[in-house]
């Protein structure tokens, strides 16, 4: 019979909905990240360093880039004889079929996928991480303290702490108490979304909880795992660790990588992080280009200027053009005499020739303004942008626009254009 | 397809100087992220060719190294696959490859068991695009015994250390003079051959029972006025890199765009093994003007007409110029490095300094420790 010690459990079937255009058309574990990456690399790579060669992933919203870029796991060496990668979307059943409703939901659809594996543990992972960590320990951690549930957690700010769910423990780590976003944290102990179940605990509660309505690991497992008296412990975590669901938090880390000894550091040998790397010529700096503090993926060609950016594979960027504070992802094109400041642009965009991007003054957004509140102007990928036209601060756009959608040449800071189409 | 495909990769030579200590030519690193056999085989896979055999022998660990597995270049398949032949002993032979008939004879059992009507035969020295098929149809076309594919150079070109063919209208060869001491002809031969899956049994047959063991002189020039030889006239970029200068001028064409475009923005695409390493990283007092970057280097210093391969670090206040820094190398800081190739894994200690000239290419190896305790 097959036997895996643990096998893992990868949600990534979230939009993502504060990464407003940029997940459009992705799910956000597919949205790129660092000059080649996709997020979800970093969990898939730290379960086949970590050892963890068996990983379901859960897929709902916008699978298609997911799927392609996962494929049957070989950049990962998930592609395995027995176990390797499976991608697990909802399916139909004789009666009762049902989207995943929520996190646990989703996982109870999959028990049999799990059963085939016979497995003494179940790893419980999210797509949207950025972070390095050896779940070995983890478990080796799990089973020193003869735990059912082990959660992964870290210190944050206590000023942050209400934005997420906080550990409450004993002296000897064990979980007394669970608050879900409380309004008054009396801990500063957050959980990083990363679970270690004994098998058959989880799936008692899952099969328990199963007529809940949107069944989730925060909401409902764990508390309902807390109230049967279940040894829940804490794994305090002290590494780089990031939650990109928000514009600002996905600029911020991957701003990051530019320091000059990054705190998440990507060129140790030891941990690699692999990705499906379709881009395999090097980069060209051209004769008058200038580039400082940033990083830039395969194949790139630049003519003009990259200040403090991050620049995906097969980028180009035109003679005269200026990226600055900027994120640029694969395959987009920025024309000559262009500028781009503060800016997250997506895949394959086109932006036309001396097109100013993120002019003027910040100006709150008219279109969301809570996924557009960090002073970023974010273009969706496949967007056109027409030559010459401004653009001012905080601004959202995604589709093909053309010169007759901005008014006197020029988009006002805070405005959107949210229209069809595209580079194809 | 309907050939199967040989790489003859096994070679080495005396003009790559020190570059030949460490491996075979085959395994020279390309344009900052590619193999020189890469070409080869990115070509056969590219021209659809399902079965390849790579002839390997010298110094071949860091080619088998890239060559671990098939499936960068798309041949891991049931129907067909990349099969590595390097000399064994067996019961009939303990030699090694004597020349490169006795390579194709020693692996005979590879021609022989396979289906295929034709064999593709191509060097893994060259640097180039082409679609085997069209030669193959130009063979077909012309009812050749052999087609070997040539190209020709300009006036100014040393070709003495190439084969040179001089040809009928036709096409057909009428003369074939393999690495003459004066010129004949401006018309080489690129290394890549065409011919009938059992004609080259008979003909590799004949040789190894008359003691005979090179395919150009023992085949190609003996036999030129009995088969019906053609030459398939190439017009597209092609480069040897067997020498020091022409390893260096190949790398360096690469700066030029058309050659650049050709390679890496045209289809199809030309395959090698990931290495899975970082972007790129570029600090404060990185200053980079027309050269190649590729992925995993650190660049502190200023680098200028250079092509840096994977995983370079450019310490601080460097000069890098007209240079080639291959895979691996950690520059400390302030060293000056101009006209030179800098071989694979190794550290240059900060203040060193190595200038070579247009004319004579410094090849720098130091073997210092990179870590001490």
């Amino acid at each position: 019979m097959i036997k895996k010690e643990m096998i893992a459990m990868l949600l990534a079937g979230g939009q993502g909905s504060r990464l407003g255009v940029l997940t459009q058309k992705v799910a956000k574990p597919a949205v790129s990240f660092g000059g080649k990456y996709r997020i979800i690399d970093f969990p898939l790579s730290n379960c086949i360093n970590s050892g963890v060669d068996t990983v379901g992933v859960l897929t709902q919203y916008q699978p298609l880039r997911l799927n392609a870029h996962i494929g049957i796991g070989i950049p990962w060496d998930l592609d395995r004889n027995v176990g390797g990668v499976t991608v697990l979307p909802p399916y139909e059943r004789s009666k009762g079929s049902d989207w995943y409703t929520g996190t646990a939901n989703a996982i109870y659809q999959n028990l049999e996928y799990m059963e085939n594996y016979n497995p003494e543990y179940v790893l419980i992972l999210s797509g949207d991480h950025i972070y390095k960590m050896d779940y070995e320990v983890m478990l080796e951690y799990h089973k020193a303290n003869n735990a059912d549930v082990t959660i992964a957690a870290m210190q944050v700010p206590i000023e942050e702490a209400s934005r997420f769910g906080i550990l409450i423990t004993d002296e000897s780590n064990r979980i007394t108490e669970f608050e879900e976003k409380p309004a008054q944290p009396r801990s500063n102990l957050a959980s990083m979304g990363i679970y270690i179940f004994s098998w058959q605990v989880l799936k008692d509660a899952l099969i328990k909880l199963s007529d809940e309505p949107g069944c989730d690991f925060g909401k409902h497992i764990i508390p309902y795992c807390h109230a049967a008296g279940k040894r829940i412990f804490a794994y305090e975590y002290n590494g780089y660790w990031k939650d990109v669901g928000t514009l600002g938090s996905y600029w911020e880390a991957n701003m990051e990588l530019i320091d000059i000894i990054p705190e998440f550091n990507l060129y140790e040998e030891y941990w690699k992080i692999y990705t499906k790397s379709d881009i395999i010529p090097p980069q060209y700096i051209a004769e008058n280009a200038k580039i400082e503090r940033s990083i830039i993926g395969e194949g790139t060609e630049v003519y003009g200027e990259i200040i403090n950016s991050v620049v995906g594979a097969g980028v180009t960027i035109g003679e005269g053009a200026v990226v600055r504070d900027s994120i640029v992802m694969k395959g987009t094109e920025i024309g000559a005499g262009a500028v781009v400041d503060k800016a997250i642009v997506a895949e394959d965009v086109r932006v036309g020739e001396n097109a100013q991007v993120g002019v003027g003054e910040y100006a709150p957004s008219k279109y969301d303004q809570k996924v557009y509140q960090f002073d970023l102007v974010t273009i969706g990928e496949r967007s056109v942008i027409p030559p010459d036209v401004k653009i001012g601060r905080n601004t959202a756009i995604s589709g093909e626009t053309t010169a007759e959608d901005y008014k006197n040449g020029e988009l006002e800071s805070g405005d959107y254009i949210i229209k069809a189409g595209g580079v194809q | 397809m309907r050939a199967i495909g040989i790489v003859l990769a096994g070679g080495n030579s005396k003009r790559m100087r020190e570059l030949s200590n460490k491996r075979a030519i085959a395994a020279m690193p390309i344009a900052g992220s590619y193999r020189s056999v890469d070409f080869a085989l990115s070509n056969m896979s590219n021209s659809h060719i399902q079965s390849v055999a790579v002839l390997t022998q010298y110094n071949s660990r860091s080619l088998n190294e890239h060559l671990s597995s098939s499936k960068w270049w798309d041949f891991g398949r049931k129907q067909g696959g990349m099969y590595v032949f390097t000399p064994t002993i067996t019961a009939e032979s303990s030699d090694w490859y004597r020349g490169t008939a006795d390579a194709l004879y020693q692996n005979l059992d590879f021609l022989k068991k396979s289906h295929e009507p034709y064999v593709v035969i191509a060097g893994g020295d060259c640097v180039y695009k082409l679609d085997y098929g069209k030669v193959l149809e130009y063979h077909i076309e012309k009812k050749a015994d052999i087609t070997v594919v040539c190209k020709d150079m300009g006036p100014e070109e040393d070709v003495t250390r190439f084969g040179l063919v001089k040809t009928t209208e036709d096409g057909r060869i009428t003369d074939f003079e393999e690495k003459p001491m004066v010129a004949t002809s401006n018309t080489i031969s690129c290394g890549i051959y065409v011919i009938r899956r059992r004609q080259l049994i008979e003909l590799i047959e004949r040789c190894a029972a008359e003691d005979r063991y090179d395919f150009v002189t023992d085949i190609l020039v003996r036999y030129k006025n009995l088969k019906r030889i053609y030459a398939y006239k190439m017009d597209t970029y092609w480069s040897n890199i067997a020498s020091v200068e022409s390893y260096y001028k190949t790398n360096m064409d690469f700066l030029k765009p058309d050659v650049r475009h050709y390679f890496f923005k045209e289809y199809p695409e030309i395959y090698s093994k990931v290495d899975d390493l970082p972007p790129a990283k570029y600090n404060p007092g990185a200053t980079v003007r027309n050269s190649l970057v590729s992925s995993g280097c650190i660049l502190n210093g200023a680098v200028e007409n250079s092509v840096l391969f994977k995983k370079v670090y450019v310490g601080n206040n460097c000069i890098i110029r007209n240079s080639v820094i291959l895979n691996d190398v950690y520059i400390g800081d302030n060293t000056v490095i101009e006209n030179c190739i800098v071989e694979s894994r190794d550290t240059i200690r900060a203040n060193t300094t190595h200038i070579g000239t247009p004319d004579n290419l410094k090849i720098v190896i130091e073997k210092n420790e990179r870590f001490t305790l």
